[in-house]
């Protein structure tokens, strides 16, 4: 698709807000509607906006294999993280009242950001894996 | 006679279910399941589950969507058409149509659609209602159940997330060997 001039204008102006809205819908799961894995599953879909746009390779450059790999693991492991540093708090696995000994909701809410970002990069991580891979055997 | 609101999106959905049964064009049927999803986020919008409806339309008519297209561009456009055997399609008959009678039948024992009192809402429902915002400060409470009152839920469904990514990498990936 590399060749229509306004699909590639459109699509440059659109990948930033389609990103800052995932952060938004992340950001503001607490408040709104939304959370980690629609927040991950947007931030994916701007990038393969790109991809769909400008081909496989030129969206590799910007999200290398090992960085989609990391991103996979990395939600993962904060997710159990929080479990495991509420655990070393004093505090149950994922209990994350532990982390503010004054104000346990403080530190619930602290928790659940954490986890959502936790959701939201293994999601974005995953989804974008998929369709690179799927895209990338049908390229050669 | 409060839910006719709910019966063109309803009769949409089976508009588009026989759609899908009766299209042989792939393509088409990936994007029917797209629009499906986007009328399953209508009715989840009009329940007011607006938590629920944009999962619906972000996972089920946006990303499930594009992994369908990704898939299907690695094969053909087109369902193969079998000469029909009539001794299976009997079969198939009778265990549709006794599965059918048998959901109608379960139906009447389900409780009416926002029967305040139906016994799911009566178990951990109102505590959660009555204590989240105290409990955790969030004022959303389907992010405080699906993240703290829910989190080992919550853990699960990533690591199958996970499960899958690693998966499709293990079967499908070869960027690396490509390289070198």
């Amino acid at each position: 698709m590399n060749e229509h001039l306004i699909v590639r204008v459109i699509t440059k102006l659109l990948v930033p807000f389609i990103l800052l809205f995932a952060l938004y819908v992340q950001m503001h799961g607490d408040f709104g509607p939304g959370g980690g894995f629609q927040a991950g599953v947007i931030f994916a879909t701007g990038f393969i906006v790109y991809a769909i746009v400008f081909g496989v390779n030129r969206t590799i450059r910007v999200m290398p294999p090992n960085v989609l790999m990391a991103m996979v693991a990395l939600g993962v492991v904060l997710y159990a993280g929080v479990g495991f540093a509420t655990m070393a708090a004093g505090g149950d696995f994922l209990g994350y009242g532990a982390f503010d000994a004054h104000d346990p909701a403080h530190g619930q809410h602290l928790g659940i950001l954490l986890v959502e970002l936790g959701v939201g990069i293994t999601v974005a991580g995953v989804m974008l894996t998929i369709f690179l891979t799927f895209a990338e055997r049908r390229r050669s | 006679m409060e839910r006719l609101h709910l019966v063109l999106p309803v009769v949409l959905l089976i508009a588009l279910a026989l759609a899908i049964l009766r299209l042989r064009n792939l393509l088409a049927i990936a994007i029917l399941s797209g629009v499906y999803s986007l009328v399953m986020a209508l009715i989840f919008t009009i329940l007011d589950a607006v938590d629920v409806a944009f999962t619906e339309a972000a996972v089920g008519a946006g990303i499930t969507l594009t992994l369908m297209l990704a898939a299907l561009s690695l094969t053909t456009r087109y369902e193969a058409r079998k000469a029909p055997e009539m001794i299976r399609r009997s079969v198939a008959l009778v265990v549709a149509c006794t599965i059918a009678i048998a959901l109608g039948y379960a139906m009447f024992s389900l409780p009416n659609l926002g029967d305040a009192t139906a016994q799911i809402h009566e178990h951990v429902a109102p505590r959660y209602i009555a204590m989240a915002q105290a409990d955790t400060g969030v004022p959303n409470i389907v992010t405080a159940v699906l993240a703290s009152y829910r989190g080992y839920d919550t853990l699960g469904e990533t690591t199958v997330i996970f499960t899958a990514g690693i998966a499709v990498m293990a079967l499908l990936w070869r960027w690396r060997t490509e390289r070198s």
